[in-house]
């Protein structure tokens, strides 16, 4: 099962070899073999994903089948699902069963695919190692002593280990292509608006994405012609039409202009790393891609602007976890503010509410101008960086991580967290599409290439991760993990 | 000391969309608690606003009718604060870039003075939901708060002035203007009872001829004409009572308690919220094109001011009476179609103001409730200019009208028998039985001073129109008495 592709099953399932509820069945079983270990799943659904399952096989046999139909697919418990708790991997959210679902939910369900539960993932969001979660760390398949990396670590975990075939994570500022990275799956952060954020649970509502993880790209491909496309729910979704992403998979890369940014490859770049990343461009050469070098000369602001304007967005989207409504409530309030303080000193963890503190901080009256305003004009340059290198170039690579997978509990202090995520921030920041494909180990932890594209240029990113694929076999790798709950 | 009072207004106006600003859920009033709040109003995880393009257009109506710049690119700002009906605990408004440009409304004054008052800006936003905090116990009869969403998301406009108002009665006068403009436009039912139009008042004093400002109060949500004015009084003596005792007027916020006619402090500067205003990320700037602007300029309707004018200039309406008329729009609508009917100005505007109105205030009727409809007063009103029936005896027309006796006047005429007597014979007979009949007062007026005699007549008019039960025409009568009489000097 491990071994299996959505794409695999797909056919399977088209072909008649398997029945949605064979298939659903069997990864069921391996979730359960598999989670008292890594912990990947907050929710799993099995009389839900049997229904849906039997609705699917049912659906086939009436001829009435799309792609997806029938296929098992994980959700990172960020995305509104109705009738189904839906956590945030918060102790806030932990009674929160959601009354609607997310439009990406919406779009999976009339496509007949098959959600076996909702991911473990970072609180809200934040975090890169999956470890502020409410509901624990998540493993590593890889490497049960190391971290899957976050914030969408759930999601990449149980893609890895097997447990589902293709999952939906969301990013802010890497948190797909980070734990694809250290996951050695694949990872697509589509542009800003490609799809709709109606439902997924905000944490910075001009950074967020949601987008698909899985083992190759093009199963990425697959999935995000289902999820992407405007909403009309989604003020900020974009009114483009959304292209058979896996019909355009089979481009030559004969002519392709590689750009590598001098400022992804500086200090602090694992060699290992840097050496998977060269290897891997080199393949790109080999497939008649030409490589030069550029710079993104405001890189080195990128993180100082992403921790003030995330946070900033994140403590009034998080103002709404008031105990009042919905959501975690203290006991015997004596007041209304009393309410809101021990309902919100209960509910959230560390790391949530050291953002919110920062973010309120940076919004303070005298403030304001210094942090956010700021912080929107590095932004600006950052997006003019990207735009000036894709004249020149069609793609940019680089690592999507500077470290391969870190060891649980390694990482102690909030900066040195936020440090990992250098390399995939500024796209957030940007607003352009980026992939992490597996391209090596180092001491049996994966490495992550990413690839990045402009604005809405998610066809060729995946094709471009596609070819590469064709020609190595690094995301055709499975954990022992993997193989021992087979 | 002399001081002046200085007073500027935000006045809250609910747009009339049937659909609240941010999501679909209706914004009828009145429905039972929380039946009219969707996932977004609740703040649900997850939801997104999306903006009701009725809102900008009735925000953009408003602007032009008040001579405004419409922003090209106006954009969304999240106010944060907590608060129990607040379900985001944010309100989306809008602070740096708002959707009015400066403007200006002309008011008028009781004593046919007109004033200019700027207004500062507008910006669109959501209202919140209500707390309600007087229904409630829990099992162990604690007091409990219940919260009502049904108004969270409900458009408004906030409509800021400069501090360009002198007394309560310029406040009151101006909060008239706002109301007729957005009533004539139709962007709001003006309900100030339901909540629909409300205003924060700021107030200040200074001592006649200062330029600068004085600390100001700010007296929150005022909810009627009657109510500013009465808020203002007592604040502006609160004030000058405070600075004479020696004392400092505090900048803070004030609540104005009906009951009781006065004030209370709610909250001073140092306890006021930091708002955090930041521009929403979940909305997109509002960019309008000017093609979009000039389609609603074209088709305004003629406003207040405009009106008042008109019928000044062109009706030949006292200014007193235009202003009257031309501040509700259902009166103006009714006072035009009642002289297009009887085709005389004067009289119609004389009829409106007069025997309307009295009757509409006595039984606290609207314009638009009235049971005389415009087109039956202007046939009422042509009866009397064609001298069918006296100016007294259309009085009792009215009233019959007004009581359903009939279906027009003319129906009212023939069945009372009203119809004006305009035969000299029938009008000396009638003259001759009153002489007849009060020989009295004929020896007093024989024997009066030729100059008191004028005066003297009256009587005798009294009682020939009393004996034609109204029917006599006057002129002719006074005509007629006064030969027969004059004849027996």
């Amino acid at each position: 099962m491990s071994d299996h592709t959505l794409t695999s099953l797909a056919a399977a399932l088209k072909n008649g070899d398997a029945s949605s509820r064979e298939l659903t069945t069997d990864y069921l079983k391996r979730i359960e073999r598999a989670e008292p270990t890594l912990n990947s799943f907050i929710s799993v659904t099995a009389e839900q994903a049997l229904a849906s399952a039997d609705a699917a096989d049912k659906s086939r046999a009436r001829g009435h089948a799309g792609y997806l139909t029938g296929v098992p697919l994980a959700l990172k418990d960020i995305f509104c699902t109705q009738g189904v708790k839906t956590s945030c991997g918060s102790k806030m959210l932990d009674n929160f069963i959601a009354p609607y679902s997310a439009t990406v939910v919406e779009k999976l369900d009339a496509a007949g695919s098959v959600s076996l539960g909702k991911t473990n993932m970072d609180e809200f969001a934040m975090g890169s190692s999956n470890e502020s979660s409410y509901y624990g760390a998540v493993k590593n398949p890889w490497d049960l002593s190391a971290v899957p990396g976050g914030s969408s670590g759930g999601s990449a975990a149980a893609v890895a280990a097997g447990l589902a075939p293709a999952s939906l994570g969301t990013d802010t500022g890497g948190s797909i292509r980070q734990p694809a990275a250290f996951c050695g799956i694949t990872g697509l952060k589509p542009t800003y608006g490609r799809v709709s954020r109606y439902g997924i649970i905000a944490y910075a509502s001009s950074l967020d994405q949601a987008g698909p993880m899985a083992r190759t790209a093009e199963d990425c491909a697959h999935l995000l012609s289902a999820i992407a496309g405007h909403d009309v729910r989604d003020s900020t979704s974009a009114a483009r039409c959304v292209p058979d992403y896996a019909s355009e998979l089979g481009a030559p890369l004969a002519g392709l202009k590689i750009g590598l940014p001098r400022e992804y490859f500086g200090d602090g770049l694992a060699p290992a790393v840097e050496s998977a990343v060269r290897d891997a461009v080199k393949v790109f050469e080999t497939l008649g891609a030409t490589v030069c070098d550029v710079s993104l000369p405001h890189t080195r602001y990128a993180n100082a602007a992403y921790y003030v304007i995330a946070p900033a967005e994140a403590s009034s989207n998080l103002s709404r976890f008031d105990g009042v409504r919905f959501g975690h409530r203290c006991d015997d309030p004596e007041d209304l503010l009393d309410l809101y303080m021990r309902s919100r000193a209960e509910g959230f963890g560390e790391e949530v509410k050291r953002r919110i503190l920062i973010g309120t901080h940076t919004l303070s009256e005298g403030f304001f101008d210094a942090y956010y305003t700021k912080a929107q004009r590095v932004r600006r340059l950052i997006r003019q960086d990207f735009l000036d290198a894709f004249d020149e170039v069609d793609v940019l690579m680089g690592p999507a991580s500077p470290t391969p997978a870190f060891d649980l509990g390694a990482q102690k202090d909030p900066v040195s967290m936020y440090l990992q995520d250098i390399y995939t921030i500024a796209i957030n920041l940007a607003g352009i599409p980026g992939i992490s494909v597996p391209a090596g180990f180092s001491g049996g932890r994966p490495v992550g290439l990413q690839i990045l594209g402009s604005h809405f240029a998610e066809a060729q990113l995946l094709n471009v991760a596609h070819q590469y694929q064709q020609v190595t076999d690094w995301h055709q790798q499975r954990p022992a993990f993997a193989k021992e709950i087979d | 000391m002399q001081w002046e009072t200085v007073i500027g207004l935000e006045v809250h106006v609910q747009l009339a969309t049937r659909s609240k600003i941010f999501s679909g859920a209706s914004t009828a009033f009145g429905a039972d608690a929380n039946t009219q709040a969707c996932a977004v109003d609740l703040g649900l995880p997850g939801t997104l606003p999306v903006l009701n393009e009725q809102a900008v257009a009735m925000a953009v109506q408003f602007g032009l009718g008040i001579n405004a710049d419409i922003a090209e690119t106006s954009v969304f700002d999240r106010k944060n604060y907590f608060y129990a009906d607040l379900p985001k605990g944010y309100q989306t408004s809008q602070m740096y870039h708002p959707i009015v440009g400066p403007g200006e409304v002309e008011v008028s004054l009781d004593n046919d003075v007109t004033k200019r008052i700027r207004i500062h800006h507008a910006h669109l936003e959501e209202d919140a939901g209500k707390s309600l905090h007087e229904q409630f116990t829990d099992e162990t009869g604690r007091d409990m708060t219940g919260i009502d969403l049904n108004r969270a998301g409900t458009p408004l406009l906030e409509i800021v002035s400069e501090p360009d108002m002198r007394s309560a009665k310029e406040a009151s006068a101006y909060l008239r203007a706002i109301h007729a403009i957005v009533t004539y436009l139709g962007i709001s039912d003006g309900n100030m009872a339901e909540g629909s139009m409300r205003c924060d008042v700021n107030v200040s004093v200074r001592p006649k001829g200062q330029a600068e400002f004085g600390t100001r109060a700010e007296i929150k949500n005022v909810n009627s004409f009657r109510f500013v004015e009465q808020s203002i009084a007592y604040e502006v003596e609160r004030q000058i009572e405070l600075i004479e005792d020696g004392g400092a007027v505090v900048q803070e916020t004030r609540l104005f308690d009906p009951d009781n006619d006065e004030t209370r402090s709610m909250r001073t500067k140092e306890e006021a919220n930091d708002y955090r205003y930041f521009p929403c990320p979940d909305l997109l700037p509002i960019v309008l094109d000017q093609a979009y602007i000039d389609h609603l300029r074209d088709n305004l309707p003629e406003l207040p001011a405009a009106k008042r004018e008109r019928f000044e200039s062109k009706l030949g309406l006292s200014t007193y009476d235009a202003s009257v008329i031309a501040a509700s729009r259902d009166m103006a609508d009714y006072f035009e179609e009642a002289m297009r009917v009887c085709g005389d100005a004067k009289q119609a505007a004389n009829w409106v103001q007069g025997e309307l109105s009295a009757a509409l205030k006595r039984e606290h009727l609207a314009v638009s409730q009235s049971p005389v409809s415009a087109r039956q007063l202007g046939e009422l009103i042509g009866r009397v200019l064609d001298d069918t029936i006296s100016g007294k005896a259309a009085k009792q027309v009215f009233q019959a009208l007004w009581d359903g006796q009939g279906e027009n006047a003319d129906e009212i005429i023939d069945t009372k028998g009203l119809k004006q007597v305009t035969d000299t014979g029938a009008i000396e007979a009638m003259i001759d039985e009153v002489i007849a009949q009060s020989p009295k007062q004929v020896t007093q007026y024989v024997e009066a001073e030729p100059e008191k005699r004028g005066k003297m007549i009256g009587y005798f008019v009294g009682q020939v129109m009393k004996t034609s039960r109204g029917t006599a025409s006057p002129q002719q009568v006074n005509q007629l008495l006064k030969e027969k009489l004059d004849a027996l000097v």
